[in-house]
C-alpha cells in the first residue's frame, strides 16, 4: 500500500550490549494511512513500549533501534542523532502513559501547552497563550482560560490526560503516537479519553497509533490491528476480523482472557505458562510452549510472517497453522 | 412548577489556582520550622547588618583599666583579657562569620549545581570525569582536606574560600546529579524533546528548576557547616585572624579564664548554636515548602 503515511518496515530494537545483549523488538512491521488508526496490543515486554519509542526517536539510554526503516510520507526518519528530532518535529507526538509525570510539576499547564507554540513555532507570547486555551478546549478540558492556570497537581488524572494530549496537538501532528494513555484513568474517564481521541482524528485527521495491553480499549479507537508477543507482530489485520476470528493462538488466549460479563457460560481463561524472558526466547515459534495447538514442528523452525490472502491483504499471522486457531 | 437545577460546574481547583508566589506563601505561613528558623536568621542577618550601630563600643576598643570585668551595666556581657566589651564582640563577629560563611558556600552552590546537572543530564565521559573527582575529594576526611588546603594557601578568609570552593562543590554536584538522572528519563522532558525544544531550554526550564530544589534545600544546611567550620578553623588558629572579631577565636581565646569568667567562651558557643539552630529550621522549613507536589 503506497498510501501509508506511516509505514514501518523490519524495525529491529535491541537492548544492552555484548554477552548480555537481546533483542526486544524483531523484524516490526506496520502501516497506517492518514486519518487511520492502528492499534498495537500485547502484554507488558512485548516490546510495544519501544516500539513506539522507536519510532520517536526516545529510546531509553544501551537501547538502540539497529535495523529497519520508518517512513513518514515517504521520507525515512533517522534513529538518532540532531536530525532525529528535527524530522520528526510537527510531524509525529506522542502522549504519554502516565498524565503525571508527563507534566512538569512546576509550571502551569497553560504555560507548558503553550511552550511549544512559543518557542518551537514562534508565536508570540499573547498568541501561544491563546493558542494554548484553544487547544485545551479542543481536548474538552471545562473552563479552559481558568484551568490554564492550575498546576498539573490541581487536575484529576483525566484531566491532565488531556493537556498531554493538548501538548501533542501543539505541535499539528500528522501522526499521534499513544503509550497506553488510558491505563491510569478510571474505566469512566478512560471511556471519555477515547471517545475525544477518536473526535480528534476525524476533525483533524490525525493519524493514530494506539498501544496497549486493554483489548477493549483498542477494539473502541483501532480500525487496524497488530499484535505483538516478545517483540515481533504475531497478528494483523482489520481490528474486527482479528478480534473476531483470530489467526493467531496469542490473540485467542488474549480474547479467551477477557473477562465479559455478558457471557456468564465462559470463564475467563488464562494463557498457560508465562511471557518467556527475552534473553531467553524459545525456540522456533516462541510461543509454541504455551501453544494449545502446537505440533513438534513449531518447535523446531521460526514460522515466519504471512498473509492468509483471503480477500483482504493485512490480514497476516505469524502461525504456521491458523486454520487450527480458526476453527478453535 | 418545575425547578430546573444547575448543572454542576467544574468543581473548584485545590488551592484557588492561583500563581506559583502565593501557593508558597500559602505553604510558607502553615510551616512553623519556616517560620521559626526564618524568624531567628533574619534577627541574625539584622544583627550584622547593624552592627555599627547596635554595638555599644568598637569591637577593638581596649579598656585595660577594666580587663574581664564580668557582667555590669557598663559592659553587659563583661570584658575579654584586654578589656574589649564582649557583647560588642558578639556581635560584630556575627556579621564576620555569616559574611564568610554565605561567602564562601556560593562558589560550591554554583559551580556543583551546573556540573551536576551538566553530569546527569549529558552522562558519558563528562559524567566518568566528574563523578571520580567527586569519589576522591569524599574520601578524604572533610577537616584534613580543608586544613590541608588552608595551610598550602594561606591562613585568613581567603585561605577559607579557597578550601571550600576546592572541597564542598562535590556535595551539590552529587545531590542535582541524582535527581538529574530521575527527571532526565521522566515523559515531560521526553514530551519537551518530542516538541521540538532545544536542549538548553530543556535544561534550563524543565531541569534545573525540578533539580535545583534539592541543592537550595542543601544550601541552608551547608551553610550551618561552613559556619561551624568557620568557627571550628578560627578555634585552631587557622581561620579569621584577630583583631578581627569571629566567635571561633573568641572561644579559644576565654578557654583560659573558663573557670573564672565562663561567659568569655560561653556566649560565643551560643552564638554559633542558636545560628546553627535557625539556619537549619529555615532549611527544613524551605524543603517542605518547596517539595514539588
Amino acid at each position: 500500500m503506497s498510501s501509508a503515511l506511516l509505514q514501518v518496515r523490519d524495525l529491529t530494537v535491541s537492548v544492552g550490549r555484548g554477552e548480555r545483549r537481546y533483542v526486544a523488538v524483531r523484524d516490526v512491521g506496520f502501516e497506517v494511512p492518514a486519518g487511520g488508526s492502528l492499534g498495537v496490543v500485547g502484554e507488558s515486554g512485548s516490546g510495544k513500549s519501544l516500539t513506539l519509542r522507536a519510532l520517536m526517536a526516545l529510546l531509553p539510554r544501551g537501547v538502540r533501534a539497529e535495523r529497519g526503516v520508518v517512513e513518514l510520507a515517504g521520507e525515512a526518519l533517522p534513529f538518532t542523532g540532531p536530525g532525529a528530532r528535527r524530522a520528526r518535529r510537527g510531524r509525529l507526538a506522542m502522549v504519554f502513559q502516565d498524565p503525571l509525570s508527563g507534566l512538569d510539576p512546576v509550571y502551569t499547564v497553560g504555560t507548558q501547552v503553550a511552550e511549544v507554540p512559543r518557542r518551537v513555532l514562534g508565536a508570540s507570547a499573547a498568541a501561544s497563550r491563546r493558542r494554548a486555551v484553544e487547544l485545551l478546549r479542543m481536548v474538552g478540558m471545562p473552563d479552559p482560560e481558568q484551568r490554564a492556570h492550575a498546576f498539573p497537581h490541581q487536575l484529576s488524572g483525566g484531566m491532565r490526560q488531556r493537556v498531554l494530549i493538548a501538548m501533542a496537538l501543539a505541535s499539528e501532528p500528522k501522526v499521534l503516537l499513544c503509550d497506553e494513555p488510558t491505563t491510569a484513568l478510571d474505566v469512566t474517564v478512560q471511556a471519555q479519553v477515547l471517545e475525544l481521541l477518536d473526535d480528534l482524528r476525524r476533525r483533524l485527521g490525525v493519524a493514530v497509533v494506539f498501544v496497549s495491553h486493554d483489548l477493549a480499549v483498542v477494539r473502541q479507537v483501532a480500525d487496524e490491528l497488530a499484535v505483538m508477543y516478545t517483540g515481533r507482530v504475531v497478528e494483523t489485520g482489520p481490528a474486527t476480523e482479528v478480534l473476531g476470528h483470530p489467526a493467531h493462538p496469542y490473540t485467542l488466549g488474549l480474547l479467551e482472557a477477557v473477562v465479559d460479563l455478558d457471557d456468564t457460560a465462559h470463564a475467563p481463561q488464562a494463557i498457560p505458562g508465562a511471557l518467556p524472558d527475552l534473553a531467553h526466547v524459545p525456540s522456533g515459534c516462541p510461543f509454541h510452549p504455551r501453544c494449545r495447538f502446537a505440533s513438534d514442528d513449531c518447535a523446531l523452525s521460526d514460522p515466519g510472517f504471512r498473509y492468509l490472502g483471503d480477500g483482504d491483504a493485512d490480514r497476516g499471522t505469524a502461525c504456521k497453522y491458523p486454520e487450527r486457531v480458526m476453527a478453535g | 412548577m418545575t425547578t430546573f437545577v444547575e448543572p454542576p460546574g467544574p468543581p473548584p481547583l485545590a488551592e484557588g489556582g492561583r500563581r506559583p508566589r502565593h501557593i508558597l506563601l500559602q505553604r510558607a505561613r502553615r510551616s512553623p520550622t519556616l517560620i521559626i528558623g526564618a524568624a531567628i536568621s533574619l534577627t541574625l542577618v539584622l544583627v550584622a547588618v547593624l552592627a555599627p550601630l547596635i554595638s555599644p563600643y568598637s569591637p577593638d576598643h581596649q579598656d585595660l583599666y577594666n580587663i574581664l570585668s564580668g557582667f555590669s551595666s557598663k559592659h553587659l556581657f563583661g570584658t575579654d583579657e584586654l578589656g574589649r566589651d564582649e557583647l560588642s564582640r558578639l556581635i560584630w563577629a556575627t556579621r564576620t562569620d555569616l559574611r564568610v560563611g554565605f561567602l564562601a558556600v556560593i562558589f560550591p552552590f554554583c559551580f556543583g549545581s551546573v556540573v551536576g546537572t551538566l553530569a546527569g543530564y549529558r552522562g558519558g565521559w563528562l559524567d566518568t570525569v566528574v563523578m571520580r573527582a567527586v569519589d576522591v575529594l569524599i574520601a578524604f576526611p572533610f577537616y584534613v582536606l580543608v586544613i590541608a588546603l588552608i595551610f598550602v594557601v594561606g591562613t585568613g578568609t581567603t585561605g577559607i574560600y579557597v578550601a571550600f570552593a576546592v572541597v564542598d562543590w562535590v556535595v551539590y554536584a552529587r545531590a542535582v546529579r541524582s535527581t538529574t538522572l530521575v527527571v532526565r528519563e521522566s515523559d515531560y522532558v521526553a514530551a519537551a524533546r518530542t516538541g521540538g525544544l532545544p536542549d538548553s531550554r530543556i535544561l534550563l526550564r524543565h531541569v534545573l528548576p525540578n533539580t535545583i530544589t534539592q541543592a537550595v534545600v542543601y544550601l541552608t544546611n551547608d551553610v550551618v557547616l561552613v559556619i561551624v567550620a568557620v568557627v571550628t578553623l578560627g578555634y585552631l588558629g587557622l581561620g579569621v585572624q584577630p583583631p578581627t572579631p569571629d566567635w571561633g577565636t573568641m572561644i579559644s581565646d576565654g578557654q583560659e579564664f573558663l573557670t573564672t569568667y565562663w561567659a568569655l567562651s560561653t556566649l560565643p558557643g551560643i552564638a554559633v548554636l542558636v545560628t546553627g539552630l535557625g539556619l537549619s529550621l529555615l532549611g527544613d522549613g524551605l524543603a517542605d515548602v518547596l517539595r514539588p507536589q
